[in-house]
């Protein structure tokens, strides 16, 4: 099993829904965010491109703060999720270095917290929260390993690309161009 | 145009607009683990080559110093954890893929050897010292009887705490100003560097001293010749590497770190050793001053100058 995300970009209109979704879902703490929109503007009038990204962890294959951490807090659980346990993080900020998409941040309790691809919801059979409240349907989530995911058929017909591909770090968001 | 915003809002402490997650007490941390490293490496060194009678400052007052320096620095880290309480974690496993793993593990075996190799010398430098307790006799005649293994593992072990300081940052892919393996070599020359300096100012004897300006000469030449080659290999790789590089070529940190780290910190302590090795009268507290707080210069500008590079997407 290999979950990831496929965010279609010519879709999004960075309305935001996910990152509340998130914060509430998750509990986020007031100020922090685990999935962010950004709006890349490339050119100039008239001709204007613009590109909207929901991003979060990339849950990467060649995960560097899993392999940069120094107590085993952050690990990969099955599908690859790139998960933190709290009460064996010391806070040293080694993972939040080692990210090259500053997708972790520092819990004001302390520990470091980041995107779980709602582990907790895929348990019970549901997708994550972001997925399930996009309004146009932008975001797909699944299992690369299965040919009928929602991802995997959206990976099947479309252009996509990766952030910073030359980090190394065979990260799992794809984002549909 | 190309312009990239986050339009959900984003301005997480620390992260946004750009990482700055590691503060006063990193540098602190490898500087005081790079001068620890510096002085022990040194004292193992003139033990292995029996030369302790005539660098007594090196072989038995610097690392005096040691267990302090050591101390102070994994205070430091200490200070800099989120998540304080759970420090212990580092104790409760080894991940050789984690520079900070094994690095932690190298300081639990270096600073109790550093606390013994002080001790050792405790009764020769201090004839009225007494342990007080038996146990304590013991041990300090063993580690007497033994001296030279435990300079050997002194100096392997400061090699390791000194490569140590560079590779915590090397290791980090994702900020191109620290991912070159040069910053592991680097450091640990800085670092006995500033450890020779440390020597060199508490010696007394100008026979010592003349000895260690000759050594720290080469650490100079050394320490200069890999920043070169740092800069080169950045001018040589990739777009990020060259926006790494041009921090000090131009950028934000290029007048603190060729005034404080390459001319007051390098170039100027090392004519002031030449001048002196030549036989004019130089007070040497003047170079070894400079090199330690260029040292300390140096490791601030790169921790806060690599968290500020990344990846451009």
């Amino acid at each position: 099993m290999r979950y990831a995300m496929a965010i279609d970009t010519k879709k999004c209109v960075g309305c935001g829904d996910c990152v509340v979704a998130c914060q509430t879902e998750n509990n986020v703490p007031h100020g922090y965010c685990r999935d962010w929109i950004v709006e890349n503007v490339n050119g100039s009038y008239p001709n204007v491109e613009i590109e909207l990204r929901s991003e979060r962890c990339n849950h990467c294959d060649n995960s560097p703060c899993v392999r940069c951490c120094p107590t085993g807090a952050s690990h990969i659980i099955e599908g690859g999720i790139v998960k933190v346990t709290h009460n064996e993080c010391i806070g040293c900020g080694a993972c939040i270095q080692s990210c090259p998409y500053d997708a972790r941040y520092s819990h004001p309790d302390g520990y470091v917290d980041k995107c779980t691809f709602c582990d907790h919801r895929l348990e019970k059979g549901q997708s994550t929260a972001c997925v399930e409240v996009c309004p146009t349907n932008c975001l797909y989530f699944g299992d690369l390993e299965d040919p009928n995911s929602d991802v995997s058929k959206a990976l099947k017909n479309r252009k996509w690309k990766v952030l910073a591909p030359e980090a190394g770090t065979k990260p799992q968001l794809y984002f549909l161009t | 145009m190309n312009e990239e915003l986050f339009v959900s809002g984003r301005n997480i402490p620390n992260i946004d607009p750009y990482l700055n997650i590691w503060h006063w007490q990193i540098p602190i941390y490898l500087y005081l683990g790079g001068l620890a490293a510096g002085i022990m490496f040194f004292a193992g060194y003139f033990t292995v080559m029996r030369k302790e009678k005539d660098m007594e400052a090196t072989v038995k007052w610097a690392p005096f110093l040691v267990p302090g320096v050591l101390v102070l620095g994994l205070f430091a880290l200490f200070l800099d954890l989120k998540h304080q309480l759970y420090f212990w974690r580092l104790y409760t496993t080894i991940r050789f893929e984690s520079p900070m793993s094994w690095g932690a593990w190298t300081l639990m075996l270096i600073t109790p050897l550093s606390f013994v190799w002080a001790a050792s010398y405790m009764k020769e430098l201090f004839p009225k010292w007494d342990w007080k307790f038996n146990i304590l006799n013991k041990v300090e005649s063993l580690a007497i009887k033994y001296r030279e293994f435990l300079a050997w593992m002194m100096m392997l072990l400061a090699i390791v705490l000194g490569v140590y300081t560079g590779i915590l940052l090397s290791a980090f892919n994702a900020r191109p100003l620290w991912n070159t393996s040069i910053l592991g070599p680097l450091f640990l020359v800085s670092g006995l560097s500033t450890g020779l300096a440390t020597a060199m100012w508490m010696s007394k004897s100008k026979y010592e001293r003349k000895v260690l300006s000759r050594l720290d000469l080469i650490m100079i030449f050394v320490e200069l010749f890999l920043i070169i080659h740092l800069l080169m290999g950045f001018l040589a790789a990739s777009e990020v590497q060259i926006e790494a590089a041009q921090l000090f070529l131009g950028g934000e940190f290029t007048a603190v770190f060729w005034s404080f780290v390459i001319i007051l910190g390098l170039a100027f302590p090392a004519t002031l050793e030449i001048l002196e090795l030549r036989g004019y009268h130089i007070p040497v507290w003047i170079p070894a001053l400079l090199i330690l707080i260029g040292g300390l210069v140096f490791r601030f500008v790169m921790v806060e100058a690599g968290q500020i590079t990344r990846f451009l997407y």
